[in-house]
């Protein structure tokens, strides 16, 4: 395997008219990693893809496959001519062909056992050993979908593409796809760039997570760090259910406490806010006998009393409840589902011990 | 997942490595690749100038005007004449509205015994020729036919008959064939949207028939619209239906100056006076049917709740549908099979089965060419589009359509015009055209058949590759298949059946095209639609029966395929 890049993409620029589908992205994958991109609709993560793939051409910038410049700018070279597995959502078999016949498409040019061999070897990394002679009308969706994959891997691409490729699928089959698309690349060592619109998707399926919006990655990183340290509040409201606290003083704090900061002045104090995931806020219903002690200050053990639910949701984990503090501030914490937290339940509620807040500007 | 493997074996099994870029420094673009990148545009580019040129050399012939020709025509029989295709166009156009939308309100909207079988047998008459329809309807209903021979045996010589070869006559044999293009359209319009805005419209408190006002009829808008636009397209590019009813046409002048004086300028500076009336059709059924388009509702559709009739009503109802298919379609068909059988066995002998022979291979000869053209020419525009999305190919497709939009007689002298203007073009290099390639050939013909009748089967193509999810065509290309392979090995198996629908439309369409093959067959070379036209117009009905009724059968062909496809999509809406 070569030590190159399996994608390099470098200044990346795009336009459908007025709009900015690509606004100069950069994005390199080591061998067999598996990228993840997130956006709401209409982000360009699809035009990237389509562009890597040979399916758009840039306006400018460049695309390297292992090492190979595809893309200039100026000139494409066509998709038959990349080493590159596609995976679209619409799963897109040719429905004349049988199951086998769909994953030998690939593989024109090589001899008839290997290619049978191969064919084989493939419908048995996606558990379809058996399917070959099937029409693609004969399978379920899960299973046209697994033979997508099949047909794309077959013929050793230096990098897979997927298009949203689970959207079409109900959630069960989903998670059970998705762990088998997972496998199968690091089964192959393939790397791999997934485009989706589902946090969920995206945290649990990337080596990292590139998050985008308006034709700009605005972050990339491991999935926890994206998830618990967002570099702005797009990211931190995209990527799942945050607060967002208001923060006072020269030494920043919001209402569950203390804020880490480096070197903000208390003027500026009023343009950043606090986020924190409702899982690492902690709500503890008040015992019958309870008396509010010193409202809106965090105690010794970081509890802050005098909360009250407003809201609250059922999770199956657990329960997610929107509190209001005594300031008015308001909190999406996490009770457990032993407690039965009603609306208008008082209690306190505290940053679970080792977790952070994170500073993020308001006008970003 | 139990038994996974290890990234791919060695390289035996590696698809040939060659095959794939090398360079590490720049983008290499094979010669195959810039063979795709601009062979698909170029192409389609190409074919939409071969269409547009007989009508661009048309239009610009009207740039300098002959004034004397103008001036003699202004003062014979021209104001005649654009009375005569006005009253014609409104009177066919209105007349069909209300036939075709009535018809189709009444087998979508009520359930009468026959109501689903009359839903598809009353498009049978597109397989009519007006033509045929028309020279059946003189030779029974004119002033020497059985009918009135009988009224005036009856009620006395001077008893007094509607005058069938009148203007009145004409509107009601174009609207008799001409009816269905609007019972389509409304028909499918009714099925496919009509029935939920229909319900929701009743649940927000309208009356039936303000529900039908206000919501039924604003629905069909763009299927009428488009119907009749049909209707008066084919109206106006007749010449030989509105002759035998002694109507005169602005395409009757341009035949006849054409045919009379072989006066090529006059012929095509008038026939731009037919183009500027299909212009003004086209025109005002954009505006008629506005932003909206027909057939769009996609999904689950609601059929109308239709109403049981019962007693009387389901006879008239039952009555109606029959009389006009009666009238239209089956008295007419058994008139010419009577005169054929006559013909046949008759006392003046054999029936003239060599001189069938001869013309009916000269109208399969043109057909299959005519649409052997189409076919390629249709799958080239639509593969660029494809593989080489952008204005440059969606401008070419929507150009190459505009040929049915142009009246047969004004195709027919613009590809003379634009064959005229390659012969010039070639002498300056030393040698033209052999000569009579411009006036009167077999390449002049198919060329200008092609033109015509390019835009049905685009249509049905271009619908048939719709089909092929966009996915599948990158799917394919990124597994390592060029374009022409892609286009070969799933654009083609998956879109077939498309294909042959378009081949039979083209077919059938050249087997009844009658003003093209009027105007530039070669000398000798008749079809079986000029052999009709002929032997009508010399009152030889009897012997017209036998080609007239082998267009009939041949254009039942795809009526009988639209019937199919008809109560295929019926059977999907019930169950």
């Amino acid at each position: 395997m070569s030590a190159q890049p399996p994608l390099e993409v470098s200044g990346s620029v795009k336009s459908f008219g007025d709009t900015v589908a690509l606004d100069h992205v950069d994005l390199t994958l080591q061998p067999h990693e598996i990228v993840a991109i997130v956006g709401p609709s209409g982000c360009g993560k699809s035009t990237l893809l389509r562009s890597i793939g040979g399916l758009e051409s840039l306006d400018a910038g460049s695309i390297r496959l292992d090492g190979v410049q595809v893309d200039d700018g100026r000139t494409r070279i066509p998709p038959e001519r990349r080493s590159v597995g596609l995976v679209f959502q619409e799963h897109a078999l040719f429905p004349h062909l049988t199951v086998e016949a769909n994953v030998a498409f690939g593989l024109r040019g090589m001899a008839r056992a290997a290619s049978a061999e191969r064919v084989a070897h493939m419908l048995d990394v996606v558990s379809l050993a058996g399917y070959g002679g099937r029409y693609p009308h004969e399978l379920s969706g899960g299973e046209r979908q697994r033979v997508a994959l099949a047909r794309a891997l077959a013929p050793s691409p230096a990098l897979m593409l997927f298009d949203e490729p689970f959207a079409s699928l109900d959630r069960n089959l989903r998670d059970d796809l998705r762990h088998q698309v997972i496998a199968a690349l690091r089964a192959t060592g393939t790397a791999g760039l997934i485009v989706t619109h589902d946090q969920h998707e995206a945290l649990s399926m990337g080596d990292r997570i590139a998050v985008m919006r308006s034709g700009r990655l605005v972050q990339i990183g491991a999935p926890d760090i994206v998830f618990h340290r967002p570099v702005d509040l797009f990211v931190a409201e995209f990527m799942g259910d945050a607060s967002f606290l208001p923060v006072t003083g020269s030494s920043p704090s919001s209402a569950l406490g203390p804020v880490a900061s480096a070197g903000l002045d208390a003027s500026a104090a009023a343009r950043f806010v606090a986020m924190v995931r409702p899982d690492d806020v902690e709500f503890s219903p008040d015992p019958p006998d309870h008396h509010d002690a010193s409202p809106a200050q965090p105690n010794d053990a970081g509890w802050v009393d005098g909360a009250e639910v407003i809201s609250r949701e059922y999770r199956g984990t657990h329960w997610l409840v929107d509190v209001r503090l005594p300031d008015d501030t308001e909190v999406l914490a996490a009770a457990s589902h032993l407690v039965n937290p009603v609306v208008g339940t008082r209690g306190s509620v505290r940053l679970a011990p080792g977790h952070q807040q994170v500073l993020l500007a308001t006008d970003s | 997942m139990t038994d996974l493997a290890e990234r791919a074996p060695a390289s035996a099994d590696e698809p040939d490595p060659s095959s794939r870029p090398t360079s590490s420094d720049s983008v290499r673009l094979e010669a195959g690749d810039r063979a795709s990148r601009w062979g698909w545009p170029t192409a389609a580019v190409a074919i939409a100038l071969l269409v547009v040129a007989p009508v661009a050399f048309l239009a610009t012939s009207i740039l300098d005007p002959n004034e004397e020709v103008w001036r003699a025509q202004w003062q014979s029989r021209l104001p005649g004449q654009l009375a005569d295709t006005a009253i014609l166009l409104v009177g066919v156009g209105v007349s069909s509205l209300l036939l075709g939308s009535g018809l189709a309100w009444l087998v979508t909207a009520y359930r009468f015994p026959g109501s689903r079988l009359f839903g598809w047998l009353l498009i049978a008459p597109l397989a009519m020729p007006s033509y045929v329809l028309g020279f059946v309807t003189i030779s029974v209903f004119g002033f020497t036919g059985p009918i009135q021979g009988w009224w005036r045996d009856t009620f006395g010589a001077d008893a007094w008959f509607p005058p069938v070869d009148s203007m009145g006559g004409a509107i009601v044999v174009f609207t008799l064939v001409l009816y269905p293009y609007v019972f389509l359209l409304a028909r499918t319009a009714l099925a496919d949207q009509a029935g939920s805005a229909y319900d929701v419209a009743r649940s927000l408190g309208a009356s039936p028939t303000e529900a039908a006002r206000r919501v039924v009829l604003p629905l069909l808008r763009p299927a009428l619209a488009a119907g009749s636009g049909i209707v008066l397209m084919e109206t106006l590019t007749d010449f030989a239906t509105v002759q035998y009813f002694g109507v005169d046409t602005v395409s009757v002048g341009v035949v006849r100056i054409w045919r009379g004086t072989f006066d090529r300028d006059a012929a095509s500076e008038f026939a731009t006076l037919v183009l500027a009336i299909a212009l003004l059709i086209i025109g005002l059924e954009r505006i008629l049917r506005g932003r909206a388009r027909y057939g769009e509702a996609a999904g689950a559709a609601t059929r109308l709740a239709a109403r049981r009739l019962r007693g009387w009503r389901a006879i008239a109802a039952f009555s109606t549908c029959a009389f006009v298919l009666l009238v239209s379609f089956g008295a007419p068909t058994a008139q010419l099979v009577v005169w054929m059988i006559e013909e046949a066995t008759g006392p003046r002998g054999t029936p003239r089965v060599d001189r069938f022979q001869e013309f009916f291979t000269n109208s399969v000869i043109l057909a299959a060419l005519t649409a052997t053209v189409c076919i390629v020419a249709a799958l080239l525009v639509t593969s660029a589009q494809r593989f080489r999305p952008g204005p440059v190919t969606s401008v070419s497709a929507r150009a190459t359509a505009i040929g049915y939009a142009v009246p047969g007689p004004v195709v027919a002298i613009g590809v003379v015009l634009a064959l005229v203007a390659l012969d010039d073009f070639l002498e300056r290099f030393g040698s033209g055209l052999p000569g009579v390639v411009a006036t009167g050939s077999l390449i002049g013909l198919v060329y200008a058949y092609s033109v015509r009748f390019l835009a049905p089967g685009l249509n049905t193509i271009e619908s048939g590759l719709a089909q092929v999810p966009e996915a599948v065509t990158s799917s394919a290309r990124s597994l390592g298949a060029r374009p022409s392979v892609v286009a070969a090995r799933i654009h083609l198996p998956l879109s077939r059946a498309s294909i042959l629908t378009a081949i039979v439309l083209v077919t059938v369409d050249a087997v009844k095209e009658l003003p093209i093959a009027f105007l530039l067959r070669p000398i000798g070379f008749d079809t079986l639609s000029v052999w009709t036209y002929n032997l009508a117009s010399e009152s030889r009905f009897e012997q017209a029966a036998l080609p007239a009724l082998t267009i009939i059968v041949v254009a039942l062909v795809p009526v009988a395929l639209l019937s199919r496809q008809l109560s295929k999509q019926a059977a999907e809406v019930t169950t």
